[in-house]
Parts: structure tokens; sequence; C-alpha cells
């Protein structure tokens, strides 16, 4: 299934914070969405999710996404929105199964089999995430890093289609950060699309299969990493002087 | 039905028939027979004991909701207006010299409670967003109690002003049976909506977007909430006046014995409300004052200390 933005604006306040982005994303595709503060990322994401009122059109495989209905959608997109925090003081596991929320009585699935179903993708999420010994720890006992894994245990137990995701790796550490991009490449590779607003430039050279970059709502550049990020974007776009060393995979930013 | 449900369950049990035999008049069925025990029993603390069931049922499980659906825990039936505006509504009946024609009462605090429904109702149909409603909401409790306060002023004699006071202070006293076939099905049914509204009230726990995107519509979500909370507060002002702090205490006590799921916390509520409630009125009514203490009052005095003392451990919690 494919994710393609037709001509989407997204309209806060007076102006536009997404200027008519237009693009064809993939399933099996790791997608970063990068660019400087403010820039319109994270707006573009929650438009791409369906979450936000737009002109122009999102469409799911052909289907605009305007007009799916909500659980239907839920199901197909998973979402973590920026800086997730819980209202209450639940568990672990209770917030990773909010995850299944979208899975409740849907069409064509038997009660018992269902709730073995929201029980396994509840355990493998918890499992991914590496969370199965703080299951029952609530939340406000979480480092920031764990929270941020619950969040997205959260998502991955929804098993959506598309995984969207605002962030995911900006409250973890190294390994974590390591561990998290292994994981969303993973699931790219079964076939999952993936799209993540990164701020790491060096994370989107190395591990994205493809790089949106957008500057003051527009998007500037979708294409490989290499040519997404090249000197000339940073130095546009980022106002940096910088360039790229290392083999592919592998590759450091070096400003100056 | 959870463990906590049950425990709740056999202490109305407990309590009930004690409540009953409580009063100006005690019934021990051990002693000497009291004249006319049976009508006592069954025209004056039944009903009333029932009534405070249903009351405190409503408060309870309305206050759980509306905690869960504003993300607060400061949150209270009341703030979305529709217990003031159904106060006011009965206050006009009292102002208007309508009290003594049957159901009339209820009726009119039944019209007040739908016309700020209506109010909230067109305003969720504008927007999703939460802020904005909860702000619309206290604009109209803010009307509603200016207009309650002008009917006082302008009333046309010193009994109408007292008892429109009196009556604003919430109190089961004197109630029937026709105050519970008032009460009871709006009451029911509105629990009833609000607990399908659980799933969506647990989304809310990640924020207002996280619940979008799990498939929550909020325009109906809203649309849920304004008429299941309508339904139990105008039920339960129309019979028992405004009764404060129970909506707001009762999910706070309840939360801690719960995995926290705001749709866990809707049934625990109810029942620990009507508990409470029960309770409550029963000390009411056996105090040795010159009158009865009013339940409203009552509440209000347990509920404010109890208030406070949650702000200071927020606080703490805070810092």
């Amino acid at each position: 299934m494919t994710l393609r933005a037709q001509n989407i604006s997204v309209r806060r306040g007076q102006g536009d914070v997404v200027k008519e982005a237009s693009f064809t994303l993939e399933a099996g595709c790791l997608t970063a969405i990068v660019g400087p503060n403010g820039a319109g990322k994270s707006s573009l994401l929650a438009a791409l999710a369906g979450l936000l009122p737009i002109t122009g059109a999102a469409l799911m495989g052909g289907r605009e996404i305007a007009g799916i209905p909500a659980r239907e959608r839920a199901r197909i997109i998973g979402f973590l929105p920026q800086q997730s925090d819980a209202a209450w003081d639940v568990s672990v596991q209770t917030l990773v199964e909010l995850g299944r929320l979208p899975w409740r009585s849907a069409p064509g699935r038997p009660a018992r089999a269902s709730r073995d179903e929201d029980r396994a993708a509840v355990r493998q999420a918890l499992g991914v995430m590496e969370l199965e010994e703080l299951a029952q720890r609530r939340v406000s006992h979480l480092s920031g890093g764990e929270r941020a894994r619950a969040m997205m245990a959260r998502v991955l137990a929804g098993e959506p289609q598309w995984i969207l995701a605002d962030e995911p790796l900006a409250s973890l550490d190294l390994a974590h950060q390591q561990r998290l991009t292994a994981q969303l490449r993973e699931e790219a590779e079964r076939g999952r699309g993936v799209v993540v607003v990164m701020h790491d430039l060096a994370a989107a050279m190395n591990h994205a299969d493809r790089v949106i970059v957008i500057d003051r709502g527009r998007v500037v550049a979708h294409d490989r990493p290499e040519a997404a990020l090249s000197a000339t974007y940073l130095r546009e776009v980022w106002q940096v002087e910088a360039h790229w060393t290392g083999e592919a995979g592998h590759r450091a930013l070096i400003l100056g | 039905m959870s463990r906590l449900c049950i425990a709740l369950c056999a202490l109305i049990a407990i309590a009930l028939p004690f409540s009953l035999l409580m009063g100006r008049v005690w019934i021990a069925p051990w002693a000497e027979p009291v004249p006319h025990a049976a009508t006592i029993l069954m025209e004056l603390r039944l009903p009333r004991g029932i009534l405070a069931l249903i009351v405190g049922a409503g408060l309870g499980g309305a206050g759980a909701a509306m905690q869960g659906y504003l993300r607060n825990p400061l949150a209270d039936p009341g703030l979305f207006g529709i217990a003031p505006a159904a106060a006011f509504g009965a206050v006009m009946a009292l102002f208007l010299g309508l009290a003594a024609i049957p159901f009339a009462l209820p009726a009119f605090a039944l019209v007040g409670a739908g016309g700020a429904m209506a109010l909230l109702a067109l305003i969720a149909g504008r927007t999703g967003g939460i802020a904005l409603f909860t702000l619309a909401g206290l604009m109209i409790a803010s009307l509603a109690g200016t207009l309650t306060s002008l009917a006082i002023s302008l009333s046309p004699n010193p009994f109408a002003t007292s008892e429109i006071v009196t009556w604003l202070m919430g109190a089961l006293t004197d109630r029937s049976w026709s105050d519970v076939w008032i009460a009871a099905p709006l009451t029911l049914l509105g629990l009833a909506v609000l607990r399908r509204t659980g799933p969506a009230l647990d989304a809310l726990t990640l924020g207002e977007q996280a619940a979008l995107s799990l498939g929550v519509e909020a325009k109906r979500l809203q649309w849920w909430i304004v008429f299941g909370i309508g339904l139990v507060v105008g039920a339960g002002v129309a019979v028992a006046g405004i009764i404060g702090f129970v909506g707001l205490m009762v999910p706070h006590i309840v939360r801690p014995f719960t995995d926290r799921r705001p749709s866990h916390l809707v049934l625990p509520s109810a029942l620990a409300g009507a508990l409470l409630v029960l309770v409550a009125d029963t000390v009411c009514r056996v105090l040795p004052l010159a009158s009865e203490l009013r339940l409203g009052i009552a509440l209000s005095l347990l509920g404010a200390p109890f208030f406070l003392a949650l702000l200071l451990r927020l606080r703490k919690d805070l810092t």
C-alpha cells in the first residue's frame, strides 16, 4: 500500500505551516522527514496520519484517508505523537494495551480469538522494546527513555501497516536509539511503511531509505539520503557549512 | 465484575438495611414495635435510601467520566454548567410558585439541564477540542449561577427566598417514590452512556492527538459525554438539589484500587458514590440537631478539606 500526498496544505492561524506537499511513499521503506525547527515536520506527519484538517488529499492505497472510518484508519496507521505522556499513572502493560483499542470488536473477529491476538501483540511489543521486566511498573516511575520506549511499544502493539512516529529517538540513549532504529528498519523490511520525523541527520543518512526535507512548510527534496542531505541542501535549508565523511551506512556529519 | 465492585456492592447491601432502621424514629427489630413502622420504612426511608443510592451513583460515575474526559483529576461533573442550569430551572419553578404542582420542580430542573446540554451540543458540533469546550461549559455554569442569584434577589416574598435558598443546599428529606421514578431511569441510562465512552476515555489517557490516531471521534465523544453527564446530573439535581464534591472525591478514593484506566473507574465510582451518599444522608438524619443537617452542606463540609488535601498532595507531586 502506498501513502500519497497530493498538494497537502495545513493551515494554522493566518498562514500555511505545510504548503502544497506532494510525494508518494512506498511500503517497505523507512522514510525520514527532516528539517529545521518550525519547518512543519510534525504538521506534515499528522496530516499524513489523517489527524489534521487539510486541503489537498492524503491517499492510502488510493483511498482518501479523510474518508476512511476512524477505527479502520487507526488499524492501518499507527501514530506516535511527539513527547507523549500519560494522563493517568497506569502500568506499562496497561499503556501498551491501549494500542489494541482500534481492534476492539473489529468486523469479522470472534471475541476470543481477538483477546488472544491482543495478548500476543502486547507481549510481542513489550519484548521488542525490552520492557518485559518493567511491564508492571507505573508510568510515573519510568525514566524518560523508558517512557519513550513504552509509548513506541504502544504503537507497535496496534500492528499497523504504516508506522508514523514523531521524533521517537529524541529522548533515547545511544544504545536504545540504535535498537529502535534497527527495529524500525526491520518493520520496514517486513513490508510495513515507516515514516519518522528526525532531528539527527546522521541517523537519517545512515538508516533511511528515503529522506523528505521540509523547509518553511515546503518539501524541498524527496530523494535517497545522499541526494536529499547533500552539502547544498545543508547550506540552503539549515544554513550550515558541512560535509559527510565515512562509508555508506556509517557516515558522519562534519561541520565547517 | 471486578472484586472491587463486588466488595462495594456488599458494603451497600450491609449499609442499606442499617440506614433504613436509623433516623428520628429508631426502628429496632428486637425492641418494642414502633407505631407506623411499616409506613415509615416503606414510604419514607426506603425511597429516600434508594434515592441516595441513585443520586450518589450518578455523581460518582459522572465524576469518573468527567475526569477521564478532561484528563484532569480536579474535574467535577458540575464543570460543564449542567448542574447549575438544572438548579436554575428548579429555582424558576420555586420563583413562579409552581413547586406545589406535582412534578413541576423536577420538570423545570430537567428543562434547565436540557437547555445547557443543547447549548453544549451546539458548541460540540463545531469543534472536537476539549479546552474550548470546557471554557464554554464554565461560561454556562457562571451564567446559570448569575441567573439564579437574580431570581433570588427578585423573588416575590421572603418565603420564596428562603424556599429557594434551602432547596439549593441539596437534600433528600421528604422524598417519595415519585422522585425515585424520575431519577432512576434517567440516571441509569446516563451511566450506561458514560460507560460506553470508556474505551475512548482510555485512549484519551495518551492525549488528544494520540486518541484521535487510535480511532476516537472527538465530536461524537463530546456528544456522548454531554448526553450522559446531562442525564445523570440533570436527574440528580431535579430530585436532590445541588450536591457537590461527591463527583470530585469518589473517583480519587476509588482510583488507587483500580488499574487507573478511566473505563475501569466508572462503575466502581458509581457504586462508591452510592455508598457515600447513603451513609452521609443517614448521618445527617441521625445527628441530634435542632433541624436536620442538609445533605449538600454535610458533603461539602466533608469535601472541602478533602479537596485541600488533594491539592497539597498534587503540589507535592509536582515539585
